[in-house]
């Protein structure tokens, strides 16, 4: 007789496998359609690479991929470092007053429907731009910045939250200065940590959609919103190629954040 | 590390790569020939950067908030007028437009733009219906189609989101006239639509890619995206609805805030020469206003049923006139409870 | 104020002044646009009204003048509601398994699973909504599989109808419901189910009193966590529902285009957010109250 697993639920490992196939046929789908020699998404004709040359080639995709990696780049960087600062100041500096207010600020994008923030920074910044004339990227930037920030915060408190506050106290012991205990001590050790936010932080400024669609200047396409703007056109597998593409990067960027918050056994 | 932020500093001020010249065109989807403006950026090295909307509408919502950044913006001949109301878009300075002459003479001293001091045209063409003959095999000329659709098209129609268009062609179908302010023919108008509405499938754009894919099996809609449909899928035909469809022709506006006008005088020069205007109309399947570009057209357009109108329905043709601001609001708030709903 | 509280303060600041300018301060300015008057071609104008609000439920017939209760403007708020509701109780269906599954799985191998978890929640949300539906078209997969299977003579129509809105909507947030519940499944004192099995309790009497009570708090975070963004959802029934299936996300855009009214645009944002922070209370609390001792 098999030996009783109190563990065991009838049904739910099937269930759980139909949840799997669920999650990843669609995206296999688009991914193996995107190397189809056929302009189709039902008939395959053999395999090609043409839908990325085409991709690779079209100026509109060229533009929007810089754009998009360039924010990208720029908000990571800039909420990863406010994060830390934030993160610091929420769990470094013991219970003051106020700081459920800044919990509640940092946290804001992420509970907010995201079509509520696009419509109000339109209006904002639909009034900025009528009234100074200024069209550049900083819009896409700031929005962009403002709503990474809670998700690179959420690794790096995560990481000092297990760090050992005595490390810091016997580098001051040993006469280092705050800075010098900062930069020696604190800022070393939250690597893990900052290099998750990193990362987090830069994914989800690449996948965004509703925000930047609302935020952007004329002509100021990211990959996201240029294809969201092809499905009123009609639709070719580029897309497909140039979203295997998108989900190749994900999934590096995933992987090395897994592999960096990897609990050390 | 100091230089590469005053660098980046300076690439967000200008929000433009340096010393490149530019063009923001602000025109309908999928209307825009790529290999137009591939030969104009290789004719002038303007970098033009497209984007699109749905609807005269959508165009002039997003142009009013301000702040939009555009330059060149291609409303329909009834919207003109509101533009020009508006302060919106600019007069033409027709010495730097030497191919304004091309503009063919019907096309040239409109209504809604005498002497075509302020648009230069694009396209034209009618709104009608368009169905996939394999699914339904009776009369097409009719706006009955989606308004009080057939059961073998029940549930497998797409209607565009014009509203001008298609309040035009129910106030026809109802026995009104244009711009009418008849309150028992608006309230007909008005049920009508809402019966009608649960029989479509979607109100999108794009009609093209979905009747080619057989999503849909009839839509309201141009007469290009029909055309284009039919290319790729053969049963697809165009109806003219005897009851009233309405006629239109698009036209190239300059904003009074466009920042690259220089570019935008060149851009509008390009377009009114024949070989140009008739890569325009190849690409959107409809007719344009410029003398001498029928011979650069392709061969599919010259005897296309969706370009050349049966005799026997020419009358039933109307060119939308613009319809006073009250006209306008009682249409707009049928068309926002039937968007709603 | 202390000297670590000055600190914390100046630590936090940058951070708080880019949230406040690019993310919550402009909320306050549809605040205020909710109870201004409409514009003539969209914009807003003075003086202050509550027209706005009031225009959420109720109108003005167009031609008779009556008032009554705008039952397109009820449609869409339904709409909204019954696909955030049925999201959030498919998603617990499929993904309580799936959560259960991956959290009996040998220690190592969960991080894998997660990982195969998470993946799909990382890619583009674009991505994966043109890929179902790609999938439920009338020329995709399912509609292949069907006829050629025979089950069905012609294909069905999924797209553009509620159910592919709704079908769209479960398999983007799936996997926010898995993770939260697997938190709680991990924290679960296994020896609580061998206790229920040893009072003779079914299979289904272990899983009703003592797991499901068990992991009550990630119950309530996953539940919420999935309707909060469902509700809210604009992508997927732009893409999906074909414009006649709007849910509210979408009938916000369309006051600022197309429909021009701002005030009754920034309104029905302000109802959003409204119970989304309701929703979130309920979350608060649940949770606290579980870890009070």
């Amino acid at each position: 007789m098999r030996a009783f697993d109190a563990r065991r639920l009838p049904g739910f490992t099937t269930v759980a496998a139909l949840a799997f196939v669920f999650l990843y046929l669609p995206i296999a789908t688009v991914v193996v359609f995107s190397f189809n020699a056929l302009p189709s998404m039902s008939a395959w004709g053999g395999f090609s690479l043409q839908w990325y040359r085409e991709a690779w080639a079209n100026e509109a995709v060229q533009e929007a991929t810089v754009r998009s990696l360039v924010i990208a780049t720029v908000a990571s960087l800039a909420s990863t470092a406010l994060a830390t600062l934030a993160a610091l100041a929420t769990v470094r500096q013991g219970r003051f007053r106020g700081r459920t207010l800044v919990y509640g600020v940092i946290n804001q994008p992420l509970v907010v429907p995201e079509i509520v923030t696009g419509v109000a920074l339109l209006i904002v910044f639909g009034w900025v731009r009528s009234n100074t004339g200024y069209q550049g990227l900083g819009y896409l930037l700031l929005a962009h910045t403002a709503f990474c920030i809670p998700f690179a915060y959420l690794p790096i408190r995560a990481r000092l939250e297990t760090m050992d506050p005595t490390l810091e106290s016997a580098a001051s012991d040993l006469y280092a200065s705050p800075m010098q205990a900062f930069r020696r001590v604190t800022l070393p050790l939250l690597g893990p940590g900052i290099a998750a936010g990193l990362m987090l932080a830069f994914v989800t400024s690449l996948d965004d959609v509703i925000i930047t669609e609302f935020v952007k200047s004329a002509g100021q396409d990211t990959l996201p919103t240029w294809m969201l703007g092809q499905f009123r056109r009609t639709l070719t597998p580029e897309v497909n190629a140039i979203a295997t593409a998108i989900l190749a990067l994900t999934l590096v960027l995933l992987t090395a954040f897994f592999l960096t918050t990897r609990k050390r056994a | 590390m100091l230089k590469t932020l005053t660098a980046l500093a300076a690439l967000l001020a200008t929000g433009a790569t340096a010393q490149e010249r530019q063009l923001q065109l602000y025109n309908w989807g999928d209307y825009t020939s790529p290999d137009l403006i591939a030969k104009f950026e290789a004719e002038t090295g303007i970098d033009v950067t497209l984007t699109d909307y749905d609807s005269n509408d959508t165009a002039l919502a997003k142009v009013q908030a301000g702040g939009h950044g555009f330059d060149l913006v291609v409303p329909s001949a009834n919207y003109v007028p509101i533009w020009r109301e508006l302060g919106l878009i600019q007069e033409l300075d027709l010495s730097r437009l030497p191919n304004h002459a091309n503009i063919a003479p019907e096309w040239r001293d409109v209504d809604w733009d005498p002497g075509r001091l302020f648009t230069v045209p694009w396209q034209w063409g009618s709104t009608g219906v368009a169905v996939n003959t394999s699914a339904y095999s009776g009369d097409i000329n009719t706006s009955d189609i989606f308004l009080s659709p057939p059961p073998e098209l029940v549930g497998k129609i797409n209607v565009v989101p014009e509203m001008n268009d298609i309040i035009s062609l129910a106030i026809f179908n109802v026995g009104g006239e244009p711009c009418t302010e008849d309150l028992d023919v608006l309230r007909q108008v008005r049920d009508l639509l809402m019966a009608a509405k649960p029989s479509w499938l979607s109100m999108d754009y794009d009609s093209e890619a979905k009747l080619s894919a057989n999503d849909i099996m009839a839509a309201a809609t141009w007469n290009g995206p029909s055309m284009r449909a039919r290319l790729n899928n053969p049963p697809v035909r165009f109806g003219y609805p005897q009851e009233g469809f309405p006629l239109w022709m698009d036209s190239v506006a300059l904003l009074s805030d466009a920042r690259n006008v220089d570019e935008a005088y060149e851009f509008l020069d390009f377009i009114m020469a024949p070989e140009n205007a008739a890569l325009i109309s190849n690409y959107a399947r409809y007719a344009n206003g410029i003398t001498g570009s029928e011979q650069y057209m392709d061969e599919v357009m010259r005897d296309a049923p969706e370009i050349v109108i049966p005799e026997e329905l020419r009358g039933a043709g109307v060119f939308l006139p613009t319809c006073p601001a009250s006209a306008v609001d009682l249409y707009s708030r049928i068309w926002t409870e039937l968007q709603g709903s | 104020m202390t000297r670590d509280a000055r600190n914390a303060w100046a630590l936090a600041a940058p951070a708080l002044l880019v949230l406040l300018v690019g993310a919550a301060g402009p909320l306050l300015v549809v605040a205020l646009f909710s109870v201004m008057s409409q514009g003539p071609y969209g914009g807003v104008a003075w003086p202050l009204t509550l027209e706005g609000w009031s225009r959420i439920l109720v109108q003005r017939d167009i031609f008779d003048g009556t008032v009554s209760i705008n039952e397109a403007h009820l449609v869409i708020m339904w709409r909204s509601l019954w696909i955030a509701a049925a999201t959030t109780v498919l998603t617990l269906l499929v993904g309580l398994p799936t959560a259960w599954f991956i959290g009996t799985r040998p220690p190592r191998a969960r991080t894998l699973w997660l990982f195969l978890v998470t993946i799909p929640f990382w890619t583009n949300l674009l991505i994966r909504t043109f890929a179902i539906m790609e999938v439920i078209r009338n020329e995709g997969l399912v509609n292949t599989v069907l006829m050629g299977l025979g089950i069905t003579s012609e294909p069905i129509q999924i797209l553009f109808t509620d159910w592919a809105t709704l079908i769209g909507t479960t398999y983007v947030y799936l996997p926010l419901m898995v993770l939260p519940l697997y938190a709680a499944i991990d924290r679960m004192d296994v020896r609580l189910l061998e206790a229920g099995y040893d009072l003779y309790a079914s299979r289904w009497g272990v899983l009703r009193r003592v797991i499901l009570p068990a992991i009550r708090p990630g119950l309530i975070a996953g539940c919420v966590l999935v309707f909060i963004p469902a509700l809210g959802a604009y992508v997927t029934p732009r893409i999906l529902g074909g414009g006649t299936n709007m849910m509210l996300g979408n009938f916000i855009e369309l006051q600022f285009g197309q429909g021009r009214n701002w005030p009754l645009g920034a309104a029905l944002s302000m109802l959003l957010l409204l119970i989304v922070t309701a929703a979130l209370v309920v979350l608060v609390r649940a949770t606290t109250r579980e870890e009070r001792p």
